[in-house]
This record gives structure tokens, sequence and C-alpha cells, in this order.
């Protein structure tokens, strides 16, 4: 619509390329953002959609590739560069002064002056101005900390329309908003669209993207994949394309998920009406044992809300969970443990490994924790213990002195798996088990899973890659925008129908 | 050996061995220790009893600073413990009694316990922030003092007391032995037990330790009991020094040079791994110096000046980057510097 190829973009980047140590975060990728269009970019952890936006805001620099701003050539050294060339960032958690007032937030270094003194009535009025342009009824003179965050982000945008902004970048503005505070985001960037600023628009919300978006550019691994007019683009199509089909050598992994599972008895977790307000949607879930539950879904769908709630990582404010039978309150990581369930985070490096301690020290840590400060596990039988898993799991370099932090993520990942496998759980549940790592160690890991599942333990997988959900998992739970939308039988539904179920169940049919 | 150089301790150990040569090359009599009356005297053997009130501190707060906290409460416990207990040997019938002087250091560290207590179920409990939490009992600690002693400074004559920081027990220090015993007992519960390694775990990572079962709420709760019961500790050896309680003058700043002995020793601020040995040799550079400045004469007013230098030069050479640079300068060694930036650009990613 108002995305017209015929006017010239104000935003050209060309070949960008970054490299971090060991990494190619962005792969030779082009973008195009033009006045008068709301483009989102999409692609899953990892794709390269942070490091494009910090390309373009001036907090990297790029190793290659060139970026003009309304037909100029820049180089940005800092966000201030950034913003005077008139590229504003609203992020997810605003960054703002909260304990400023609205006024002075939207004003800040824009003040008008009465001689050398803010003019503090003509700062608030000109705040006022802004706000109401916006459609917001505000008191300028209110405290930013008082108002709700999607206020908050109303406010960071108004500042950056004082700042004249031509592209407005919002990455996740919607992530902590109800449905209405969402209508009233939206308005207000139509309104700045039809005005003619450009707008780059990020969202794990499906439903939000194709409501809002005129123009979707497609990231993968670091690599641009394409850029496509929203009406060219079918949801199924959008998640094939975001999650790729990887050619590895997994398919000689026994199709462990036609394997039969004993439904009859009690299952080892039975989760009825699990949920949280704001965070989740009540859900319900059963697993048995030996049983692969699979949970599918997009980032931010709810597939990692769901299974935190489940160990007690964040607290559930509804529903109640069984455990082989018995009620069990779940409310910290303790309680699970404590009932034989392991958890190991997607986010290897920030609830996963210990970085500084050793190899041997992360496997312990574990049971040692279980067992408690006093009762220190006896060197030989630690020993013993990380030697085995270390060579079970195949975890190199194979030296349990060496610091965790200098292993490969793949590695970590195994490090970290031995953790909880040598605490000897009946339910595991992985997030992410594989993101990351080369494919090898995704190799050892997935055969590690269809192993222990076979002899007897249950567990809850997640990940991004629905090929390797669909190998591992007898049955997969399907979240979308923060909901269990349905369950399947992974021996009933090939790929293109679980992309093509969790794009399109209970929206209609597919564009 | 050729891994001497690098290890943790090293560049904490040879800045204390300069001062010490530095020292000896200054003035021959450093080094000499007589025999009197079969007690030993000397400038080292000073510099060992002298060290006591600072290394109980220093060791409690390793442990706080290993669990990403901080206690500033230290010096105002050291002036209660103090008030407590002379408020007590004063109030008996019997000062000079044995008796009388433990039941009083026991109750004075039982009130310390009770305090670092207090600190510890602010941060741990209501997660307020260390420097927040430890500061409300900094500024009200002495006043509580000064309540206890009823405004004044308590002065005894105790021979017992007395005996805590002048005495010998066979030819050392007796003050010189409660340093060991802290330094051993801290060590022994911290390595033989899986109290250290947890402690570190919370330190590095709070919440993949909680994710793994970690009571991480005890273990920095118990942190700040530790600390609170050696500045305890620390004030009854102060008050027996002086004879006196002095709610103003105990512990005055302590909490800062205990700071950096752990600093110097190498324990980073950040939290996490911690070293007990090195703390050790930073209360012994601190005093050390301090000893030094002494001897030098340096005018009290230009005193902390020195200080300050020797301290700087010591905390360059152990910063990461100094040692990065020294290592490029030395040529081969290149095994930390890209894991760190390789994790920097998977954040960033």
């Amino acid at each position: 619509m108002a995305a017209d190829t015929e006017v010239p973009p104000i935003v050209e980047m060309r070949g960008i390329t970054i490299r971090f140590p060991g990494v190619l975060a962005l792969d030779d990728v082009d973008f195009l953002l033009r006045p008068g269009e709301i483009h989102s970019l999409m692609g899953e952890n990892g794709a390269g959609k942070s490091t494009l936006i910090k390309a373009l805001t001036g907090v990297y620099a790029v190793d290659s590739g060139t970026i003009t701003v309304a037909g100029e050539r820049r180089t940005f050294t800092s966000t201030a560069d950034a913003q005077a060339a008139g590229i504003s960032t609203v992020y997810q958690e605003v960054n703002l002064c909260p304990n400023l007032t609205v006024g002075e937030n939207v004003m800040l270094g824009h003040e008008p002056r009465r001689g050398s003194a803010i003019d503090w009535r003509a700062t608030h009025a000109q705040a006022d101005r802004h706000l109401r342009g916006l459609g917001m009824e505000v008191d300028p003179r209110s405290l930013l900390s008082t108002h709700s965050i999607a206020i908050q982000q109303l406010v960071a945008i108004s500042r950056a329309m004082v700042l004249e902004s031509k592209v407005l970048i919002l990455d996740e503005p919607t992530s902590s908003l109800d449905r209405d505070e969402v209508e009233q985001l939206f308005g207000v960037i139509r309104e700045l669209r039809n005005s003619g600023v450009a707008i780059l628009f990020v969202s794990h919300f499906l439903d939000q993207v194709y409501e809002i978006s005129d123009r979707i550019t497609v990231l993968r691994n670091g690599a641009l994949v394409g850029s496509y007019p929203i009406g060219d683009l079918p949801r199924d199509a959008l998640v094939t394309k975001m999650i790729g089909r990887e050619l590895d050598d997994l398919e000689a992994l026994s199709r462990s998920a036609h394997r039969a599972i004993d439904r009859t008895g009690e299952p080892v977790l039975r989760a009825e009406g699990v949920g949280r307000r704001g965070v989740l949607e009540p859900a319900d879930l059963e697993v048995y044992t030996g049983e692969v539950v699979g949970l599918a879904g997009l980032l931010g769908s709810g597939r990692t809300e769901l299974v935190r709630l489940l160990y007690g990582a964040d607290r559930p404010d509804h529903g109640h969970v069984t455990v082989n039978g018995k009620a069990a309150r779940i409310t910290s990581p303790r309680h699970a443990i404590d009932r034989r369930i392991s958890f190991s985070s997607e986010d290897r490096r920030g609830e996963g490994i210990v970085a500084d301690l050793t190899v041997a020290e992360n496997i312990v840590l574990g049971i040692q924790a279980r067992k408690g400060w006093m009762r220190k596990i006896r060197k030989a039988e630690q020993d013993a213990v990380v030697a085995e898993y270390i060579e079970a799991l195949g975890v190199k370099p194979a030296d349990p002195q060496l610091v965790v932090a200098n292993l490969s993520g793949g590695n970590q990942q195994k490090v970290l798996l031995a953790r909880w496998l040598a605490t000897a759980p009946e339910l595991l549940v992985l997030d992410e088990p594989t993101r990351g790592i080369d494919v090898g160690a995704k190799a050892d890991i997935q055969h590690k899973v269809s192993e222990l599942s076979a002899q007897g333990l249950s567990v809850i997988f997640i990940s991004s890659e629905l090929e390797e959900v669909l190998r591992l998992a007898q049955r997969i739970a399907v979240l979308r925008d923060r909901r269990k939308i349905g369950e399947l039988d992974s021996g009933e539904v090939d790929l293109d129908g679980l992309i093509d179920y969790l794009a399109n169940e209970g929206k209609g049919s597919a564009a | 050996m050729k891994n001497f150089w690098r290890h943790r301790l090293f560049w904490p150990a040879a800045a204390l061995v300069a001062l010490v040569t530095i020292n000896a090359i200054a003035r021959p009599t450093f080094l000499k220790i007589t025999m009197q009356d079969g007690e030993l005297y000397g400038a080292l053997i000073d510099i060992l009893r002298n060290s006591a009130t600072l290394m109980l501190v220093a060791l409690g707060m390793t442990i706080v600073i290993a669990t990403r906290g901080i206690d500033l409460s230290v010096g105002a416990v050291m002036a209660v413990s103090g008030a407590v207990a002379l408020t007590i040997i004063d109030g008996s019938p019997d000062p000079g009694g044995v008796g009388t002087v433990l039941v009083a250091v026991a109750f004075a560290l039982l009130v310390s316990l009770v305090l670092g207590a207090w600190n510890g179920f602010l941060v741990s409990a209501l997660g307020i922030q260390p420097i927040v939490a430890t500061l409300v009992l900094m500024l009200a600690g002495r006043g509580v003092a000064l309540l206890i002693t009823g405004g004044f400074i308590t002065t005894v004559n105790s021979d017992p007391l007395s005996f805590i920081a002048s005495g010998y027990l066979t030819v050392l220090p007796f003050a010189f032995f409660i340093s060991v015993a802290a330094i051993a007992t801290l060590a022994v519960v911290e390595r033989r037990t899986a109290l250290g390694v947890l402690t570190e775990a919370v330190g590095i990572n709070p919440e993949a330790s909680r994710l793994a079962g970690v009571r991480s709420r005890g273990i920095i709760w118990g942190a700040y009991m530790v600390s609170g019961v050696l500045a305890g500790l620390a004030g009854v050896i102060y008050a027996s020094n002086i004879k006196a309680a002095d709610a103003n003058a105990a512990g005055f700043l302590i909490e800062l040079y205990a700071i950096l002995a752990v600093v110097l020793g190498g324990t980073s601020l950040a939290g996490g791994k911690f070293s007990i040995a090195g703390t050790v040799i930073g209360v012994l550079i601190i005093q050390t110096l301090d000893s030094t400045i002494l001897f030098l004469g340096v005018p009290s007013a230009q005193s902390p000046v020195f200080f300050a230098f020797v301290v700087v030069a010591v905390v360059v050479l152990q910063s990461p980057r100094t040692r990065n640079a020294l290592r490029a300068l030395g040529g081969s060694m290149s095994r930390g510097g890209p894991t760190v930036s390789r994790t920097e650009a998977e954040v960033a990613r």
C-alpha cells in the first residue's frame, strides 16, 4: 500500500557483513526501508535481527557493506550518530528516565530556554502538544514511572518525534502490552506511517506482524532469505522461510517417534490449566513414562513460558500439577528437583553454565545442590560421575578440570545435559538444547535423548527446528501467541502439516 | 613450572615479597627477631599481631564478596561488639576474672551474629542491594554502640581481656593464633564441604544456580552471618588492645581496608571465585605497608598519599588489561582472550 517501490528508500543497507570472533553474525545482507511503510524484520533467535538493527543504530560497526540514509553514505560510530541522522529506536525495555516527568522525558535535551534557564512551562506545553499529536491524554507533569509500560512506550515514540526522526525502529514493543494497549500503539504507528515515517517493526507475534506490516524481510542464520510484500507471503511460507529445512545426517536416527507409548496408567506429569497472567494462557499437558513430548511454536509462542511454570522457575498463578499421581505444588526449582524433574534452560550462558567453574564442578553442581552444602560429594565419587558422563556424552576436550567457558557451545550443552542426567531425573525438560551448536554435537544430543527415553526417561523437548521435534517426539503440543492451540501425534503429521498447523490453526485458511 | 607466574596469587605474593625486601634493605632490623623471656619480638611479629583485626574482617568480607555482595557494616559491628563486651566486664563484680571475660566475649559474638543475620535478612530475604542493606547498620551501628556504653568511652582494667590482643601463647602473640584459627576454620569449612563451590556458583551466576537447585538464599544469608561474627571478634581484639570501647574509633574505615585486602588478594568485586590465601596476602600487604610508612617517618598527613600510590601500583599490576599487555610483550600466550570475545559475540546475536 503506502510502500510503493517507486519511492526512494530512506535507509539502504547493502552487503552488510559483521563478524564476531568465530561467528559470522551477518553475511552480506541487503535491507531497504522506504518512507511511509511498516516493515517487519523476522527471524528466529540468532538469525541476525538484533545485529542488523544494532548496525543501523550505530551500536556495532560493520566489517563490510554500506549504509545510506536519505541518499547520504553514513558511517555510524555511536548511537548519537544514528540519532542525528534521524534514526530512533524504541526498545522492549523502555530506555527513558523513570524518575523524570513525562514532559521532561519527551523534551530531554530539547527544552525551550529563556536566557540560559529552561522554560519549564513551555517545555511541558510543547511536550503536551507532541503527546496530543499521537492522540495521548497524559499529564506531562506526571512522573513517568507512574504510567504503564504501554504509555511509557508511547512517550518514547513522542520523544522520537521531537527528534524529528525519519526512521523509527520498534524492537518487540508489544511483548508486555495487553490487547487494548497494542491497539492504541498500532493506531499511533499507522498514523506515523501515513505521515511518511519509515517504521521498522520487530515482533515475535505472528498475528501482530500480519495485522500491521506492509512488508516483511526474513533473516536466517545471519543471511538474508528475502524481502516480500505482505500479500505475497502467506503465514506458512513465512514460517518455512524463518525455520529453514536442515539437511543433515540425522535421518539415520531411528524414528523413535513411532515407538508405542503406554498411556493407560498415571502420567509422570499431569498439568491442568497451568498458566500465569500476561505470560501464558492456562494450558494442559501430560507426559507419560518413556515419552518424549515436543513443544512446537515460534520464539515467544509460550513454549519456554510453559516449561518454566512447570519447573517453578516462574510461579504459576493458575492450575495444578500432579507428579506420578500425587498433587505437587511446584513454586521453586527446588520443589521440581525434589520431585525428580530437571530443566535445562534455553539460555545456556545466562541460566545454564556457571562460566568460571570447571567442567567437573558444573556437572556435579546439580547433585551437590540436591545433597546440600554440608555433605560434599567425595572426590572419588565426583571423579567417577564426571568421567562417566564426559565419556557417555562425548564432551570434548575430555578434561574435567577445564574452565567451562572455554568449551564450544555444543560441549557446554553436553555438560549441562550431564549435570541433569547425573541427578537421575524421571522427567527431563530440555529447552532448545541444540540451538547454536554444531551438527555433530546436535546429533549426539538427539541420539542420547532418544536412547534415554527408550529406557524409560520422560522428556519434554523444545526446539525451533521442527524437524528435530518431529524426529524425537511421539506427541507434539503446539503453541502460538502464548496459548496452547492443540496437540498432534507425530506419526500422523509431516513437516508441512506441522508448519501449517502452527501457522494457521484456529485462524481460518492460509492467506 | 612455566605456569607459575600466571597463577592468580603470583602478583599479590610478588608485591608482598617486594615490600618485605624493600623494608629489609632500608632497615636491616626489619627482619630481626629477638627472644625475650621466651617471647619473640620484632617488626615482623608486630605485623602478624597487628594484622589480626583486619585479617578477621577481610576474611568475612571475602565470603560476602564471593556472593556478589559487600558488607559495609563491619566497622560498626566491631564497635557494637567491643561495647557489649566491655560493658559486661565493666558491670561485673569481677572484671579481672577469666570467666567474666569469656562470658562477655561470647555475648559480644552472639550480638555480632545477630547483626550479621540482620544484614543477611535484608539482602537475601528482602532482596535489598547489599551496599544499601549494610549501609543501614554501618550508619546506625555506632549509635547503638554509644547507646550501650551510655555515651562514654568505657575503659576497663582486666588482665584476661588485655591478654587477647597483647598476650603471648608460648613464643608468639595470642592474636596471631586467633588469625590462624580463623583462616584455618574458614578454609576447612569452605573447601572441605561444598560451601565454597556453591558460594562461587551463586556469585558467578545466581540464576543458573537457582535453576540448578542451589539454596542461594541460605548461602548468602550465611555469608553475612560469618562476616558479622568475624567482625565481632575483631571488635573484641580492638577493645582489648586499647582496653576501652571507643564507639567512634573502633573499626573506623576498616570496611574499606578490608575490601582493599580482598581485591589485592585477587578476588573480584564482581563475585564468584574467591581466594582465602589471596585475602591473607592482601591483609599482610596492607599491614606491612602500614609498618613501612611508620618506619620511613612519612609525616602522618602525607601517609595516605604514599599508601594510595603503592596500592594503585599493585592494582594496576593485577588488572587483566595490564596482564594481557605484559603477556603480549612476553609473546606467545593468548588463551583467555578469544573465549571472552566469543561469548560476547553470542550475546550480541
